[in-house]
């Protein structure tokens, strides 16, 4: 009866923070620009299915690929202890569903033994992939202090979940040999029939017992402990993956965003007629007010970018493939899709976190900061806009799309941007020609 | 080599069925412009109806709008689409996949819609049925040659295939580098970097993409884009490896195998 209590009180005061959590980014993602996407359904799910759920672009490099399905496989499926976790922490039962089931119950633990086994092995190599043998792409400077804690903090929670499962069907195996009363019998699980005993063989009823029930409180409160951090955590992406799948652009990667504001400006001021924009089912309108009243383009904020980018920073989980694939990075240069990124994400972080202190909303909101302070103009100037990080990603963020529109606002919104591109828009304008070129155009049909 | 313009065919009353777009670096870059002469050569020898614009092009506008800005995409797009609807074009040819991109992908959303072409493909399809004969063996029978993917043609229009089977039917020994199709490495030039330095860093993409190319130990690289002709030049100029290996547009290679 305590003990119903007492977890009721935990996974309630679990869920509570959760909820919190959960309302905070979703808060934050929707600092950003309205969008409605909500076209081609169809291939849209066909994304999530095989992209997010099938894990298809993670094939592109398989020892990672295999290792992270062995993790995501026993995850998924030890959900299904979970919830007899659940049923037996209210009720005050002992592993309610072996009765109901029986064999196909001892098959369901057995399975999650034999994936709990290959998470385990598939935890440590990744733990050595970052910390041992020092995989490049975790090594970069973005990933220095907490980003890198934190992926060693959920490996961690990972293996001190599989312990806490071991430690309860270890100890339940041993006391139902010894024909305990209360640990009725569940047939042979793959792993902990023989685990237990080699363990815990040894030691008096009192003591399996409680080793037990600790293992069982040890992969409760890790599993709740794990969800109220998950909105805090790169890890986030084990949700959000879904919907970043479903909602990421579809056009062909090498078209970019039309700005219909400027495209009507430009043709009223050519005196062409205006056309129709229905192919541009991009933000609804790239203008916001600034604080002077003034025209905004591009985007310098979490406030001018599209809820929909907002949403892919928070899906990243910093693995890096965009980063290790760009060829600035490669070559030594500042840029970092990742970090772009986490910058757009950690920006979201401190202005949600301001907004909720009441500093200012939504609309009208001035810290004297933009994303500028975190992403520099050396490292959106770096961008060869080839698409290798749009490529790499396997949850479809596209980094490269926030580039962009920063390059949009340096150019059209602060007229800065390298001095050396003035020629070109100079040559382009006046000239017809990306250079200035004295001869005309078809001189190479005379030589 | 004849080519006209659209102007010089409207005065003859001919509307050809292509039109060629020679984009700023094949009209004014004197090694683009050896590709812009090959592609024309190769469709005369097709006896393919088509014309340029000439003094009526003005850049695409690509390098604008990855730089950021805008407004001058839109006002040369806005322009070049008022000439190209004015002439009635309906197929466009390039031999750059930054034009191709831009006119195939964004000038559809300015009011300008075309089937745009890589001029790889046309030609694949004009071997495929038969417009275009090629030799028996010849220069580049069985040598080592390794292709680079451009950004453009590559990742963002996933056309990885038409040069590839262009080489084929060149009948030449195709390495691939370990970084090809859509793991492609860039040259270094997309995204208006042609038109400035490279930030600092320890290496220029150029070199990177270059050393890759030379590890499969080719005797000619071949590319499907000016600017990666000029960058992996200059990559093979840094490695003094330009006078042993050439950097070959596809038509070109086309070109010297006509029968």
């Amino acid at each position: 009866m305590i003990q119903s209590l007492l977890f009721i009180l935990v996974a309630g005061a679990a869920s509570w923070f959760t909820w919190k959590g959960f309302s905070r980014v979703l808060q934050n993602i929707n600092l950003g620009k309205p969008e409605t996407i909500r076209d081609h359904k169809a291939l849209r799910w066909r994304n999530v299915v095989l992209i997010a759920l099938g894990q298809q672009k993670m094939f592109k490099n398989l020892l990672p690929a295999v290792l992270h399905l062995a993790l995501y496989i026993a995850f998924v499926v030890t959900q299904v202890e979970l919830i007899e976790i659940f049923v037996d922490g209210i009720l005050g039962t002992h592993r309610f569903f072996a009765p109901q089931f029986g064999g196909f119950y001892t098959f369901v633990i057995s399975s999650i033994e034999v994936l709990s086994v290959l998470a385990f092995v598939a935890t440590i190599i990744f733990l050595a992939r970052r910390n041992v043998l020092r995989v490049a792409r975790f090594q970069k400077p973005e990933l220095k202090g907490f980003p890198s804690r934190d992926a060693n903090l959920i490996l961690l929670g990972e293996i001190i979940l599989i312990t806490g499962i071991f430690c309860m069907n270890g100890g339940d195996k041993v006391l139902q040999a010894r024909g305990v009363e209360h640990y009725q019998l569940t047939g042979n699980f793959a792993v902990s029939t023989w685990l237990g005993p080699a363990l815990f063989g040894g030691l008096s009823n009192a003591t399996v017992g409680t080793i037990e029930r600790f293992g069982w409180w040890l992969h409760l409160s890790t599993v709740l402990g794990f969800l109220c951090y998950l909105p805090y955590s790169k890890h986030l992406h084990i949700i959000l993956a879904f919907p970043n799948t479903w909602y990421a652009r579809l056009t062909t990667n090498g078209h970019m965003q039309n700005m219909p504001e400027i495209q009507k400006e430009v043709r009223s001021m050519m005196g062409l007629p205006e056309i129709s924009t229905d192919s541009n089912s991009g933000a609804d309108s790239p203008l916001n007010g600034g604080d002077g009243g003034g025209l905004e383009f591009g985007a310098n904020d979490v406030f001018s970018l599209s809820w929909q980018n907002i949403l892919q920073a928070y899906s990243c989980t910093e693995c890096g493939r965009c980063t290790a694939a760009c060829p600035a990075n490669i070559t030594g240069k500042k840029l970092s899709p990742r970090k772009v990124m986490m910058d757009v994400r950690d920006r979201a972080e401190e202005v949600g976190a301001a907004i909720s202190k009441g500093q200012g909303a939504k609309g009208n909101y001035d810290d004297g900061k933009s994303l500028f302070d975190r992403i520099t103009p050396e490292e959106i100037h770096a961008c060869t806009t080839c698409n290798a990080c749009v490529e790499a990603c396997p949850v479809m963020i596209n980094p490269l799309d926030i580039i962009l529109q920063m390059r949009r606002h340096e150019i059209l919104t602060q007229s800065a941007g390298p001095a050396e591109w003035l020629p070109m828009f100079n040559a382009i304008e006046n000239a017809g020609a990306a250079w200035s070129m004295s001869e005309p155009r078809e001189a190479w049909r005379e030589a | 080599m004849i080519v006209y313009t659209m102007a010089e065919m409207a005065a003859q009353g001919k509307n050809p069925e292509i039109l060629f777009w020679v984009g700023c670096a094949g009209s004014f870059d004197a090694r683009a412009q050896k590709v812009t002469r090959a592609l024309c050569e190769v469709l005369n020898h097709a006896k393919v109806e088509f014309a340029i614009l000439g003094s009526e092009e003005r850049c695409s506008g690509d390098p604008a709008r990855r730089a950021g800005n805008e407004f001058l995409f839109q006002m040369t797009a806005a322009m070049n689409i008022e000439t190209l609807n004015m002439y009635g074009v309906k197929k466009i040819v390039t031999t750059c996949p930054h034009c191709f991109n831009t006119l195939k992908n964004e000038y559809p959303d300015l009011g300008g819609h075309y089937e745009v072409v890589h001029h790889t493909q046309l030609i694949n399809e004009m071997i495929s049925n038969g417009k275009l004969k090629l030799k028996e063996g010849g220069d580049f029978k069985g040598q080592r040659i390794t292709y680079h993917d451009s950004c453009y043609l590559g990742r963002a229009n996933d056309v990885y295939e038409a040069p590839r089977a262009l080489l084929e039917s060149l009948d030449v020994d195709l390495v691939e580098m370990k970084r090809s199709r859509k793991n492609g490495l860039c040259c270094g030039a997309g995204g208006a970097q042609m038109w400035k330095e490279d930030e600092p860093g320890n290496k220029r993409i150029s070199l990177e993409r270059i050393e890759e190319a030379l590890e499969t130990n080719p005797t000619a690289v071949v590319a499907n884009c000016p600017f990666c002709i000029t960058m992996l030049q200059d990559g093979l100029k840094a490695k003094e490896k330009n006078e042993q290996i050439p950097v070959y547009d596809l038509s070109e290679m086309i070109l010297s195998r006509l029968l």
